[in-house]
């Protein structure tokens, strides 16, 4: 397990200085861990594909953001990142949680828990699942992307990684 | 007044500002009145010219930063006008040229000739709202907001009469982004 505080810490310490999310259980930790830090905000999203254009428009601003979202709502950001992200050359960093991850989870997340790679593929978007072992090197490959490639970077998240508040 | 009037009017206030501009024809239109360093054009990723200008807003306080937005584009992401009325930025101008219809695909009705979209932002909690339809309100709504606190709503009524011979933006979006940076962060 990795906990919510440790990952924050690491995340600042690279530089993320931007966050906004649609909330899921399984970053339910990281959320209310950034929602602690005085000199840190959180913004709540109403939909993710308007945190996908939140943290657009905060990275043009010089920030470099992060967007927390359960997968299901990868559907309603794959214009966002397709019309908008690939084609501006508009990076964020993307921590999104693994529901329906191996067929067991509740019944709305099991197509999209075994689809959601295959869409991340086919809208060539590139990501990585974090675990406790390789966090170092995958947010130094997301840093990479975002700075060199100026492309956003997905996460996935499986149920246990982060310690849950909920 | 259409769509291009309403770019000479607000484009003659400006400076430096960063704008973010809808897809559709918006972004065409003010192309063509003037180009500018500090206009972001989005072409796709329609609804989201709103939280664009929302993340520049709060990341550049110091920075008036105005929204041009289309009615269709405000529907369809009727609820980044909560966030913006919850995250509050004050520098945020957020002007919606309302022509009650999808234009660039074949001006198709939307909901704004029955939806006052206005309402909706005073309900959500932008703190100055306004609804003009000719030039000298226009220019006195604009000017106000432009020395106030926001969040701002400003709503003007326009024809949808858009001019073919308009050209496209001629920028790729990555020049467009690269400019618009250099600009914002200057």
């Amino acid at each position: 397990m990795l906990t919510s505080q440790l990952f924050i810490q690491e995340l600042r310490d690279r530089g993320f200085d931007f966050f906004a999310g649609v909330p899921c259980s399984l970053l339910s930790g990281l959320i209310s861990t950034i929602e602690n830090i005085p000199d840190v905000k959180y913004y709540p999203g109403v939909r993710e594909d308007a945190c996908v254009g939140l943290c657009a428009g905060a990275y043009m601003g010089g920030k470099l953001p992060v967007l927390m979202m359960q997968n299901s709502g990868l559907g309603y950001c794959l214009n966002a990142f397709t019309s908008l992200n690939l084609i501006y050359k508009i990076p964020v960093l993307v921590i999104m949680s693994w529901r329906g991850f191996g067929g067991k989870d509740a019944p709305e997340h099991i197509i999209m828990g075994d689809i959601n790679e295959q869409l991340l593929e086919t809208s060539q978007m590139k990501y990585a699942e974090l675990t406790s072992d390789n966090y170092e090197t995958v947010l130094q490959e997301a840093l990479n992307t975002i700075q060199n490639e100026k492309l956003p970077y997905t996460l996935l998240v499986k149920k246990g990684l982060f310690d849950e508040r909920h | 007044m259409n769509g291009t009037d309403v770019f000479n009017e607000i484009l003659a206030h400006l400076k430096d500002e960063p704008v973010v501009h809808a897809n559709g024809f918006i972004g065409r239109e003010s192309f063509n009145v003037k180009d500018r360093k500090a206009s972001f054009y989005m072409i796709g990723s329609m609804g989201l010219a709103s939280s664009i200008g929302l993340g520049v807003a709060l990341s550049q306080p110091d920075k008036k930063v105005i929204v041009m937005d289309g009615d269709g584009n405000v529907l369809m992401a009727m609820g980044t006008l909560a966030m913006i009325a919850a995250a509050a930025p004050k520098n945020l101008v957020h002007v919606v040229i309302d022509n009650e219809v999808y234009e660039s695909t074949g001006k198709q009705r939307s909901l704004s000739s029955e939806v006052a979209l206005e309402e909706v932002a005073r309900a959500t909690g932008y703190p100055r709202v306004a609804k003009v339809s000719t030039r000298d309100e226009l220019n006195d709504a604009f000017k106000k907001f432009m020395n106030s606190e926001g969040p701002s709503f400003l709503l003007v009524k326009a024809k949808p009469e858009f001019d073919h011979g308009t050209g496209r933006v001629t920028h790729t979006p990555e020049e467009i982004t690269d400019r618009f940076m250099e600009a914002v962060n200057r």
